[in-house]
């Protein structure tokens, strides 16, 4: 008996072909389940309880005759739920937008957090937000973009040396401009007023609290665009994964595909800093609890760690509002307070490499 | 010869010019120091004369104003930038020789946000504590957060690299500050009290708080003068110290111990500033060579310098508006951090 393959293989005409481990579709239905569920956990859960019935029965429109219904209504659509989207959102950008870097810099401990990228579009969205006073929800992820692209760019070019940017200096160098953007973020606040600035400091630890439609239409459109382009370009980051010289052989145009996989990449980071500020972690965990489940092969890992991190965040946002009710805690402490002792775990698995 | 000690040695290989000058180098710089000192407390709101400034400390008059000022308020401040640079400076120093890691900086390791956090819980479990307890909040919150990075920095093949322990430092940090933040969103009452500290600043710092503080410091920096010698042969790797004979793991027990007295007591002073424990060491090995006799008592005067400095700049840069102290470092020291990263950092 043939064994079976362990590929399938999608195709849509004769050139288009997606090729992925036959565990993906399967691990993806698992993981959207899971998110499916935390959704309806986290709108259900709050000051004005709905019961989880309740709350799809609500979703789905078919209790309009419930005396409760307005109520519901009110409740789940213009206060849960787009903070709840916004939150798998923003989690589904920055996983991809790890993972892309981690197979950029061949570099399992890359993060657009911890390289400075979140950092360099926090510091332009606070100075456009202490400048302008209000910035239009779809303007700021352009200015993101710019300032993400900015800070990727000398971190990249400070990294560069004899020809070649080393993972060790790039992190290295990434955690310092981290910090230089980090002063600006902090002298662009002393010029704000105090409420403006308490704002900033929730913001900026991330934040999904009173989240509208707005932001998350403003998202959503980056990722129609981003998404699918990150899928595409799968394939040939699995080519540059093997190195330089492999990829070449194998006919890519390597400085260029690079460069197109680190602009979508930032884009993504930069576009969720626009909407949630700078949420750390979820970049490095998710993609590395995705390559556990589906392997290396990037035409899976990419679905999986965008699903992955959409539903981490939205559980860490639950997390955050159950943790210490009344308060909440920002969804940006809680991905660190579980995302640091993972990498560190990590660290210490990796101790004998 | 572990790799990463390699350009560490590197640096420290330039011979100095003449042994005979360092004594007289050394005096230089206390002058220069002393004239910082005076600056700044001459600028401020209202600008004092430095012949005021000299009357004031030494023929006080409780009933001249500018006198009241400068004893009250501008001379707490100075010296508590002056204890804070020369602790940060040589915990720097300490730091980067025993562990041969020319990234190493109490800021960057994690040891100042875990003094930080510990203030803050003892100032959230305790309402309002006396002063007395935030320095030893500190000094235990920098002992677990050190041992904690030394632990997960220096795990498995070559040892504690500047990479692994950058990086353990960096995520404790991430992790420790998480819990500092939920803190102070959960407690208005501590984020009232704990506000003026957390950035790092100078800003307001009184006698009080500077005398519960200071004697730590002091004790960590004659501390350090002491085993200076043994830090030396430290520094050579440990093969060499043991080869001369030298007890390691008492002198490294000793040196974590001060490091930690250092670091903890200049963040119960002045909350958490990085960079300052990175810079001068290296700007003082560069001048005085690799004898921690000399690269000591430099770092300990050229870190109250670059504080005092840095201090006056916070104040007159943006004028009347007042930069926390730890962002002018953060400014000047992260270029300095990326210059190291990308020529000492071999692989």
């Amino acid at each position: 008996m043939a064994l079976k393959s362990p590929w399938i293989t999608a195709r849509v005409g004769q050139r288009l072909s997606y090729r992925m481990d036959r565990r993906v579709p399967l691990i993806a239905v698992v993981i959207l389940l899971f998110a499916l569920g935390t959704l309806i956990t986290s709108v259900s859960y709050g000051e004005y309880n709905i019961p989880p019935l309740e709350v799809v029965r609500t979703i789905l429109n078919v209790n309009q005759d419930s005396p409760d219904y307005a109520n519901e209504r009110l409740v789940i659509d213009s206060f849960r739920l787009p903070r709840i989207v916004l939150a798998f959102l923003v989690g589904a950008a920055l996983a991809t937008s790890g993972a892309l870097m981690q197979g950029i810099t061949r570099n399992p401990l890359a993060d657009p957090y911890l390289l400075g990228v979140s950092g360099g579009a926090a510091l332009v969205a606070v100075a456009l937000i202490v400048v302008l006073k209000s910035v239009p929800v779809g303007l700021l992820p352009f200015a993101t973009f710019a300032g993400a692209l900015v800070t990727a760019g000398a971190i990249y070019l400070f990294a560069w040396r004899n020809g070649s940017s080393t993972p060790i200096r790039l992190i290295l160098i990434g955690i310092a401009v981290e910090s230089l953007v980090g002063a600006g973020t902090t002298v662009m606040l002393l010029f704000g007023n105090i409420i403006d600035v308490q704002q900033a400091y929730i913001w900026l630890t991330g934040s999904v609290y009173a989240s509208t439609w707005a932001q998350v239409y403003a998202l959503g459109g980056w990722l129609i665009v981003l998404l699918p382009l990150a899928l595409l370009l799968a394939r040939p980051l699995n080519a540059l994964n093997l190195g330089d010289d492999p990829a070449k052989g194998l006919g890519l145009r390597v400085e260029r595909q690079r460069g197109l996989l680190l602009i979508v990449s930032v884009a993504l980071a930069a576009a969720a800093v626009a909407v949630a500020g700078t949420i750390g972690f979820v970049g490095l965990v998710a993609p590395h609890i995705a390559r556990r489940l589906v392997g290396p092969a990037h035409e899976g890992l990419i679905p999986v760690s965008a699903l992955l991190g959409g539903a981490l965040v939205m559980l860490a946002d639950l997390i955050g509002r159950v943790a210490i009710a009344p308060s909440e805690l920002p969804v940006g402490v809680v991905t660190a307070m579980i995302g640091a002792p993972y990498f560190l775990w990590l660290l210490y698995r990796s101790r004998n490499r | 010869m572990t790799s990463q000690a390699q350009p560490l040695a590197q640096s420290s290989q330039r011979v100095p010019g003449s042994r005979a000058l360092l004594l007289p180098g050394l005096i230089l710089c206390c002058a220069l120091l002393i004239l910082g000192v005076v600056w700044s407390i001459t600028l401020g709101a209202a600008t004092i004369s430095p012949q005021v400034v000299f009357q004031a400390l030494f023929h006080y008059d409780a009933g001249n104003f500018d006198h009241i000022i400068i004893q009250t308020v501008r001379l707490p401040r100075v010296l508590a930038g002056v204890i804070v640079g020369a602790a940060l400076a040589v915990a720097g120093a300490i730091m980067q020789g025993l562990t041969r890691n020319p990234l190493a900086d109490s800021g960057i390791l994690g040891i100042n946000s875990g003094a930080a956090f510990a203030v803050v819980l003892a100032v959230f479990l305790l309402g309002n504590p006396p002063l007395s307890v935030y320095a030893l909040a500190a000094l235990i919150g920098a002992a677990a957060a050190a041992a904690l990075v030394y632990f997960l920095g220096s795990m498995g093949k070559g040892g504690a690299t500047p990479l692994k322990l950058t990086l353990a430092g960096v995520i404790l940090t991430a992790f420790i500050s998480s819990f500092t933040t939920a803190i102070l969103i959960t407690s208005q009452q501590t984020l009232d009290q704990i506000r003026f500290w957390t950035a790092g600043s100078l800003s307001g710092r009184d006698m009080a708080l500077l005398t519960q503080t200071a004697p730590y410091m002091i004790v960590g920096l004659l501390a350090a003068l002491l085993i200076s010698r043994q830090i030396t042969t430290l520094s050579l790797g440990d093969d060499v110290a043991k080869g001369l004979g030298q007890n390691t793991v008492w002198i490294r027990a000793i040196a974590a111990l001060i490091v930690v007295l250092l670091a903890g007591g200049a963040v119960a002073l002045a909350g958490p500033i990085a960079f300052v424990g990175l810079i001068i060491p290296h700007v003082v090995r560069f001048i005085v060579g690799v004898d921690y006799r000399w690269v000591i008592p430099y770092s300990a005067v050229a870190g109250a310098i670059l504080v005092t400095v840095a201090d006056v700049g916070a104040r007159v840069v943006l004028r009347p508006q007042e930069l926390p102290v730890g962002v002018i470092m953060a400014l000047i020291g992260a270029p300095f951090f990326i210059a190291l990263a990308r020529w000492k950092v071999k692989r």
